[in-house]
């Protein structure tokens, strides 16, 4: 079957897609995006966690046909600017990460940037508190991560909260 | 000629970024935009999908192997069993006793029996399921106390699949049994009358003894990155592999003769590799990818999903183990005995060197002058186990720390005080007679934890029902009726770098030359990043012996030496020693160009010299000359300083296989932790509140990093505290998903307070310890003994399950 969608503000059609094959399948191997991760592809780990029309969702869970005509937004598209990857300053979720020490294997990586830019979008970007650590910890329940034992990825968040409500108080 | 010169004068600036700085991780970038290639994100326009047909019996004879309806799939390129294996039939790490595809038996459920490769992941299921494998199923041996000591158990593998080893003393199922005997038990070894008579006098001497039998539940790694690769036909007959492993020359060294080929037509490079933790160690899908790929003469690409994943790589040994110990009335240990089976599976992966740790570390860093141990590693038709970060040091812990616990409780003493009224020091000897010839501030660094700050009492919380605050959560299981608190401690001892005669020595090539007027450094090596930052290390000290900011670390690959495994908590020590010594030679490279240019005055020795902010520099007569200026831009002609070292630790021994004595640790490190818990004894639920630590690491590299193997290892400590085991019922493993596995969330994860200190071994490059095991060791007993002190139960297996804590009357 054929299947479009728009991803990262792009128009993207897929060909020849065998119903069976989830969301995650496409992007990683049919549309050259595999920054979305492929850990557990059962809904449990959150390394696959894209924005589907606005809301988070695990890519391994939604069914190819599903996405059809809908919006979608991975890892790749969360860089600031135009180009490709590397091209792009990093936004400031990936920044933080980097900075903080939140990355080890990065397997679990792009799942909890996109988790954690949500959280802040409905914090600091929506003129909300920034979050605090229980608030984070819930937000970030559903994403596996194996190597860091979290606490940078924690401080990872605060620092990037810090910063977007900067950039948001025009500071 | 356009080279840019530069006063010397005009580069005082020291180097940035190197050892003991927390400069960015290289891959760090490419981690958060999704570009990372990791091995599951390979893809080539006409490749392949190989998958695995995969035995449904943990024991069973293979009468027949029907592949033709299979080959009939529209997309189907290939379908291989056994008889498609040019070369050796068999691969492993340590003993070579594992079918590349199953032929005669199968002996684990989940065992390789055939493997496809289609243009669709779900054209190669479509195929699996054409195959037909007739089985005649067989009774699993299941049960590792049997499989080791029981003489009419029937064997999993014939006699003869293994070559002899006499210092393993080997005999039925057993791959290797391990007896440590020290003091009053040193004479007896041998004789179980009299071992029994010394015993009995022992206990009969000693004013307070505590015994129990321990069980270490099946841990997975867990890492999240599957099994996954990609295999290229090359032009020369040979193959190019892309693949997430822990090292690449090992893998090399198994793959290419099932292949029938030299080891220089199998070329291996490190893909992206998402975690590891000891579950690389052993070959996956590398021979399974060359085969199909050498086969169909296209590029094949494996993923294994989640669920065989579980069946693709090795676990933790689950261990039985029966201990004893025997004070006097102040706390000093008078005797310990110790029988510590681990159960390794259908094959050998590193069983017999799982036991030469659990049996030399078994009763932990305290001085016992008389010490009995049998260790034992065993075959069965359970799922293979091997290495994982601990590597049976973990299972070990467990049993000692939780004796030390009830032994404090039994004499009514505070557990810390009796830990360091039995702790070892620099110049102790552990049990099998070795000298821990470093720093061991084990005493030190007990007070230091028990003195960190205690988290807040739940009445001192600013909202005491806040339920994020509860065991449970929000799902609002209570409100804290029936929930109460504990304080545990734990510590461990841990052998880093390989043991028992093994040399693990690393390779590194270091170039040093100067491109658009500045000079960069090249690090190249074969070590394997796991995601641990060594890629980070190996920078910091290639700017740290060079005085160079500028550092490219190349693609690991074949193509230079070995690095040794990225285990044991070796690679800062033993890839970060080849960096540092490749870069000696090329310092002294360096400083001989610059005498042969008459640019370093009389007098002045090398050891006067260094490289510091680019430049070439006396200690006593200032900057001398920039690399710029001495070597010029190698566009140009100028000059490229290039060395390739290897580095090796100092010699280890094997343990003798009567008395287990010998000098067969490189190095020893060790983590101390105190946990606190809340505990709802209604629902048998557990929140750890805080998880603190003391770790020494002799030199801290890179500080950020550092603490996250801390905080990493801990929290793996405390999924095996509480809630990891893989659930294996007569072969079969019953929770092989991440539904039913379950590993810590951030919700599980508390605070983690971590105090490093930096006592230097003098042996080891920077003075530096291995990090990323010790925490992994002590985290588990602490949680335990907390959870313990809370409830009052004995909690004898780990992880503790939620039957084990309910019915308490509070």
């Amino acid at each position: 079957m054929r299947v479009s969608f728009n991803v990262n503000g792009e128009d993207v059609t897929a060909d020849d897609v065998w119903p069976g094959e989830s969301l995650l399948y496409v992007l990683r191997e049919r549309l050259g995006l595999p920054g979305s991760k492929n850990a557990c592809e059962q809904g449990e780990c959150g390394s696959c966690t894209v924005y589907f029309d606005g809301v988070t969702a695990c890519s391994c869970m939604i069914a190819a046909g599903q996405a059809q005509g809908r919006t979608v937004r991975t890892v790749e598209g969360l860089a600031e600017g135009t180009g490709k990857g590397t091209e792009r300053a990093l936004g400031t979720v990936q920044e933080a990460f980097v900075e903080a020490g939140a990355v080890q294997c990065g397997f679990c990586t792009p799942g909890l940037l996109v988790q954690t830019d949500d959280l802040l979008e409905r914090t600091v970007g929506a003129g909300m508190p920034a979050p605090g650590d229980a608030e984070i910890r819930e937000a970030l329940a559903g994403n596996l991560c194996r190597c860091t034992g979290y606490e940078k990825i924690i401080d990872a968040v605060h620092l990037a909260a810090e910063r977007r409500a900067e950039a948001g108080s025009g500071a | 000629m356009a080279v840019t010169t530069r006063t010397v004068t005009d580069l005082s600036s020291t180097t940035k970024d190197g050892v003991g700085a927390s400069p960015r991780r290289p891959d760090g970038t490419l981690k958060v935009t999704g570009e990372f290639a990791y091995s599951s994100d390979m893809w080539m326009e006409d490749m392949l999908w190989g998958a695995t047909l995969r035995s449904p019996h943990p024991h069973a004879r293979i009468l027949g192997i029907d592949i033709t309806e299979a080959l009939k799939v529209p997309g189907v390129q290939a379908v291989l069993t056994h008889e498609d294996v040019p070369g050796e039939k068999h691969y492993g790490l340590e003993h070579q006793d594992q079918p590349v595809l199953a032929f005669d038996k199968v002996r684990y459920k989940g065992e390789a029996v055939a493997v496809v490769a289609a243009d669709h992941p779900e054209t190669a299921r479509r195929a699996m399921e054409r195959i037909r494998v007739d089985y005649e199923v067989l009774e699993p041996i299941s049960d590792s106390r049997r499989a080791a000591l029981d003489p009419d158990c029937p064997l999993v593998h014939e006699p003869g699949t293994i070559p002899e080893h006499p210092e393993y003393n080997q005999r039925g199922n057993r791959l290797r049994y391990q007896p440590v005997r020290t003091g009053a038990f040193t004479g007896a070894a041998g004789s179980v009358e009299r071992e029994s008579g010394i015993l009995e006098r022992l206990r009969a001497e000693a004013d307070a003894v505590v015994s129990s039998e321990y069980e270490v539940g099946m841990q997975d790694q867990a890492f999240l990155g599957p099994e996954s690769g990609m295999a290229v036909p090359a032009e020369d007959g040979g193959v190019d592999l892309y693949v997430a492993t822990q090292w690449l020359h090992v893998d090399q060294r198994q793959i290419a003769p099932a292949l029938g080929l030299p080891q220089d037509k199998v070329r291996l490079t490190l893909a992206g590799v998402g975690g590891a933790f000891g579950a690389r160690e052993d070959l996956s899908m590398q021979i399974h990818a060359c085969l199909l790929a050498l086969h169909t003469g296209k590029p094949v690409k494996f993923v294994y999903n989640r669920e065989e994943s579980f069946y693709g790589h090795v676990h933790r040994h689950p261990a039985k183990m029966r201990y004893e110990h025997g004070a006097r009335a102040d706390g000093t240990l008078l005797y310990a005995t110790a029988e510590i089976i681990v159960d390794g599976g259908a094959y050998a992966s590193a069983t017999p060197a799982v036991v030469g740790v659990a049996s030399s570390l078994g009763i932990g860093p305290y001085e016992v002058p008389n010490v009995l141990v049998d260790a034992y590693g065993v075959y069965t038709n359970n799922p293979p186990c091997g290495a994982m970060r601990g590597f049976g040091a973990v299972q070990a812990c467990f049993a000692y720390e939780s004796q030390m616990d009830r032994l404090a409780e039994e004499l009514g003493m505070h557990p810390v005080d009796l830990r360091i009224k039995n702790a070892m020091s620099q110049g102790s000897r552990i049990i099998t007679g070795q000298e821990i010839d470093m720093p061991l501030p084990m005493a030190e660094m007990l007070e230091r934890c028990r003195d960190l700050p205690m988290p807040p009492e739940r009445g001192e919380l600013a909202d005491p029902a806040d339920l994020r605050t509860l065991p449970g959560g929000v799902a609002g299981t209570t409100h804290g009726e029936g929930v109460v608190r504990g304080v545990g401690y734990g510590l461990g001892l841990k052998n880093l770098c390989f043991s028992e005669g093994f040399d693990d020595y690393s390779t590194a090539r270091v170039r040093l030359e100067v491109m658009g007027g500045e000079p960069v450094v090249l690090v190249h090596t074969a070590a394997a990043e796991v995601g641990q930052g060594l890629v980070t290390v190996k920078g910091q000290i290639a700017r740290t012996e060079l005085g160079v900011e500028k550092v490219v670390i190349a693609p690991s690959d074949t193509q230079v030496g070995s690095a040794g495994s990225s285990s044991a908590s070796r690679q800062s020590y033993m890839t970060g020693g080849a960096v540092r010594t490749a870069c000696a030679s090329v310092r002294a490279e360096v400083f001989a160009l610059a005498r042969e240019r008459g640019l370093v005055p009389e007098g002045i020795a090398d050891t006067d010299l260094s490289l510091s902010g680019g430049k070439v520099v006396s200690a006593t007569a200032g900057a001398l000359v920039s690399l710029a200026d001495l070597l010029g831009d190698s566009a140009q002609g100028g000059t490229v300083v290039e060395q390739t070292r290897e580095y090796h630790h100092r010699p280890t021994e094997m343990l003798d296989p009567k008395l287990g004595q010998g000098a067969s640790h490189t190095q020893f490190g060790m983590c101390v932790h105190r946990a606190v818990v809340d505990v709802d004894v209604e629902l048998g639920l557990v929140k750890v509140v805080a998880l603190d630590a003391v770790q020494d690491v002799g030199k801290v590299m890179h500080p950020q990093q550092l603490l996250g193997q801390i905080q990493g290892g801990s929290t793996q400590g405390l999924g095996l505290a509480l809630m990891e085991e893989v659930q294996v019922a007569d072969g079969q493993i019953r929770n092989p998903s991440f539904t039913d596995y379950l590993i810590p969330t951030i919700l599980d994860t508390p605070p983690m307070r971590i105090e490093v200190l930096e006592h230097p071994d003098p042996h080891s490059p920077y003075g530096l310890r291995g990090a990323g095991e010790p925490p992994t060791l002590s985290s588990t007993p602490a949680i335990v003994a907390a959870v313990r002190a809370a409830t009052g139960r004995a909690l004898t297996h780990a992880p503790v399950r939620p039957e084990d804590i309910v019915g308490i009357d509070l």
